[in-house]
């Protein structure tokens, strides 16, 4: 059914008059000068939260939809990849690095009327530490030895070891009021927007929250309308129903938005990598040369282009070129079929080897195990493509650890330090990369850090310690009344604010 | 007028002197008749529960996945997993289902972490109204269309009609949706090409408009396979003796036809209208998936990925009992039109 739904929407382009291609970066450009400021910004995604509080498993939507709208932290990760001040006003570290003292922003306030204070932001970072805490923070966050609301206007924290990275970690820890009662189908945080409507299945409507401390949003409101299937959500934006879609993940629809005018097709950076994950303790891909062997036997470009056309970046390691730790890696195992043979001889496989790969059944990883399978038949390598649920993929692969290679997306930004963990799925384990990835953390400063990072990035390259196939394309398409919104979507977020839509 | 109106009944009911109104005579037995099939939809329900809480944990996975991801660490599955209780024995997990149930209390969902009871009537104001407005729209279509092709069999348009609802079962419902929404919603800009108002019933020209096509898309298709039914159904009429009967005792085509055909045609139509029902809210699942509408359907579809238990296990027990009552007021329905039925089951019990 969905093969057919897509075939519909290429039918669509022959009705798209093509007069000229839109150029990305100009946002909109002329949107600016007659904005009206009571307009409602309709939003497409296909991530719909499965619940409201993201330490209790909301999913990636939650922070599409909440992280800067609805709730702020200590800090904000900028669009741009910065780490800027929100609720903090400022902070001290101490010479050893292992106390940090937060002023906070005066006058802020909950949706509910309660004021900001320093006990709020103390249960805001143990909501994510706590025992149950869902949050993808809760491992780099352990690290917090204490935190103390020393006045209602400052806090403490308290770390066991050094860690550079604690402002950054602390753009992820929502500040949520201490009296707040439902967070998984309410809020209240202190963000521009407030919590208006969740209809499941459907939408998320925010309205703007009057007594907002800091700028007032250029807009009248945002309303996220959830989509299950891209066809439709292409749809909505070409029927006018949504003006933005935040992540566009059909590559054959991007055609009838590029050659019209009345939209705009903007390519920002992205940090989701498709990854060929084997698993590093077994047979043979315990085996270095056969990692090497099956990455060289690979034509990435010719596989990138087959499913997205001119977009997408090549990565020869796991870093995307926005972390401060790239470096260009993709010579290191390029594709050389020749070479892959006699890797594989040296290894001792001559005459190749069979093994299952076990293939997530959504897109695009079917698509990419049957190219895999073709290409590495060439070299006598025969792959059995087994395709199994995201949920099973859980159980079998991420927790049970019994698989011999995988298909993955992953998406978050900074994520090296998996291969620090030699217990993660892919079971990579060198105990030089474990060691640089532990004590780049507790560098005195970022330049250490990078180094020892880079340093750990070109090792697991030339250990070939996972297949790093591409960087998936960050494709947001609006129609051309609207400007100012986020491109990159770092980790997922989405921050409404600075939309503004022309009047009619 | 009065020799006709006996001779209606005294045909199918072999008795004389009965009217419409008898049913109130023969209360007793309709009572009874109802308390049993009552009785025998509430064992239905009970065994498709057990079944379904079987067949769901037969299914690979584990709904504490839905609440992880990568980079969860094993405290953190661990935590989850007790959160869902799918660390608990199988044997615990199904008595806390059955007393939950025998409660009417169809718990919270794993993943939204919402009671499931009050999403369900939020997703049944979408699922509803788009199942009943189907269903009557494609009535309106196929009972004039099916009697006027199979009393016109002859001429061209009753031929054609014929052949055109054959077409119509043969293509799938998601692909009329789809070709609607191009032409519709993509091209003449009429109709919102899907999603459902944030304020839902709040505004109702909204909700309708967002609805119509959607509606549109299962009428074609259901009021093609029903068109099918009333057109066999009158066809038998037609060859009836009973129907010669009438029109020897001077009554006129078209008056014999309303008079007696439409009842006695009505008994086997109407067992399929309750199928067709049943099937109608079903089969929204797949409307609804093409049309982006927030309804049981779509709702149950997510449960299932997720593999959200207390959801899958509500939708499906609301649903089952919203099939089972379809197919008891179908049947109730049959009874209250032919007096045979009544006869019988009131005489057996």
């Amino acid at each position: 059914m969905t093969a057919s739904l897509k075939e519909t929407g290429l039918g669509f382009r022959s009705l798209t008059i093509t007069v000229a291609f839109a150029l990305w970066g100009a946002t909109g450009a002329m949107a600016q000068d007659n904005a009206d400021p009571s307009a409602v910004i309709r939003v497409g995604s296909l991530y719909e939260p499965q619940n409201l509080d993201n330490t209790a498993g909301a999913g990636q939507g939650i922070n599409e939809a909440f992280n800067g709208n609805v709730y702020e932290g200590l800090f904000q990760l900028t669009d741009d990849g910065d780490v800027v001040a929100k609720l903090a006003s400022g902070f001290e570290m101490s010479e050893d690095g292992l106390t940090y003292t937060f002023t906070l922003q005066p006058d802020v306030t909950f949706h509910s009327g309660d004021p900001l204070t320093a006990a709020d932001v103390k249960s805001s970072i143990e909501r994510v530490t706590a025992e149950g805490s869902q949050s993808s923070r809760k491992r780099t966050l352990a690290n917090i030895e204490s935190i103390e609301a020393k006045d209602d206007n400052t806090v403490v924290v308290t770390l066991k070891e050094r860690s550079i990275s604690l402002p950054y970690n602390l753009s992820y820890v929502w500040i949520v009021n201490d009296a707040a009662k439902d967070l998984t189908s309410g809020e209240d945080g202190t963000g521009p927007y407030k919590l208006d409507n969740w209809r499941r299945g459907s939408s998320i409507t925010l309205s703007p929250y009057e007594n907002y401390w800091g700028e007032k949003p250029k807009n009248g409101g945002v309303t996220f309308s959830y989509f299950k299937e891209a066809t439709a959500l292409n749809n909505a934006l070409l029927t006018g129903a949504v003006d933005i879609i935040t992540s566009v993940q059909s590559p054959d629809s991007l055609m009838q938005f590029q050659d019209n005018p009345s939209f705009v097709v903007t390519d920002g950076q992205s940090t989701t990598k498709e990854v060929l994950a084997y698993n590093d303790r077994v047979a043979p891909f315990d085996n270095v040369k056969v990692r090497k062997a099956v990455a060289r036997a690979i034509d990435r470009k010719r596989l990138l282009n087959s499913i997205w056309g001119e977009y997408g970046t090549l990565i020869g390691s796991f870093v995307p070129p926005t972390d401060p730790w790239y470096v260009d890696l993709n010579d290191v195992d390029a594709y050389d079929p020749e070479s892959a043979k006699a890797l594989l001889a040296e290894a001792g496989y001559a005459d190749g080897f069979t093994f299952t790969l076990d293939t997530p059944n959504y897109d695009p990883h079917p698509i990419v195990a049957q190219f895999l399978q073709n290409e590495l038949a060439k070299v006598g390598i025969k792959v059995n493509i087994n395709i199994i649920t995201a949920n099973e993929w859980y159980t079998k692969i991420y927790q049970a650890h019994d698989f011999q290679a995988t298909l993955q997306e992953h998406v978050n930004h900074r994520d090296i330090v998996f291969y620090g963990n030699p217990n993660f799925y892919w079971g990579y384990n060198n105990p030089q990369v474990v060691e640089l990835i532990a004590s780049a953390e507790a560098s005195g400063s970022e330049a250490e850090r990078d180094e020892k990072l880079t340093e750990a990035n070109r090792i697991i390259a030339e250990d070939a310690a996972s297949g790093w196939l591409y960087l998936y394309p960050q494709i947001v398409v609006s129609t051309a009344s609207v400007s100012g919104y986020p491109v990159n979507g770092l980790n997922s977020q989405f921050f409404a604010y600075d939309i503004a839509k022309q009047a009619r | 007028m009065s020799r006709l109106r006996r001779l209606t009944f005294a045909v199918p009911n072999g008795k004389t002197g009965s009217d419409f109104s008898g049913i109130a005579l023969r209360e007793a037995p309709i009572l009874v008749y109802i308390a049993r099939r009552l009785a025998i939809l509430f064992f239905s329900l009970l065994a498709a529960c057990v079944v379904l809480f079987i067949l769901l944990r037969l299914l690979p996975g584990d709904p504490a996945n839905s609440l992880i991801s990568v980079g969860a660490d094993e405290a953190q599955i661990a935590a989850a997993r007790r959160q869902v209780g799918s660390d608990l024995p199988l044997a615990q997990q199904f008595l806390q289902f059955i007393t939950s149930l025998v409660r009417f209390d169809l718990g919270t969902s794993f993943v939204s972490r919402t009671p499931v009871l009050p999403e369900i009537m939020d997703r049944l104001a979408v699922t509803l109204p788009l199942t009943v407005l189907s269903f009557l729209l494609a009535l309106v279509i196929a009972l004039p269309l099916g009697i006027l092709s199979a009393v016109k069999a002859d001429r061209w348009y009753g031929a054609a009609i014929s052949v055109v609802s054959q077409l119509g079962i043969a293509i799938p419902v998601f692909w009329v949706g789809i070709l609607l929404v191009t032409l519709f919603a993509v091209n003449l800009r009429l109709f919102p090409s899907g999603g459902f108002p944030p304020r839902g019933w709040d505004t109702p020209v909204e909700a309708l408009r967002t609805l119509f096509l959607p509606i549109l898309t299962i009428a074609i298709v259901m009021s093609a396979s029903l068109l099918r039914y009333v057109r066999s159904a009158t066809q038998d009429v037609l060859g009836s003796d009973y129907l010669r009967t009438a029109r020897a005792l001077g009554s006129g085509f078209s008056e014999a036809l309303v008079r007696h055909g439409i009842r006695n045609g009505a008994v086997p139509v109407m067992s399929i209208l309750g199928i067709e029902l049943a099937t109608a809210l079903l089969g929204a699942v797949v409307v609804e998936r093409v049309f982006n509408l927030p309804g049981l359907g779509s709702m149950l579809l997510l449960a299932i990925e997720q593999r959200d238990y207390p959801n899958i296990q509500g939708v499906l027990f609301i649903s089952t009992l919203l099939v089972l009552l379809i197919g008891f007021l179908a049947d109730l329905g049959q009874r209250l039109v032919d007096p045979r039925l009544r006869e019988s089951r009131g005489a057996r019990s």
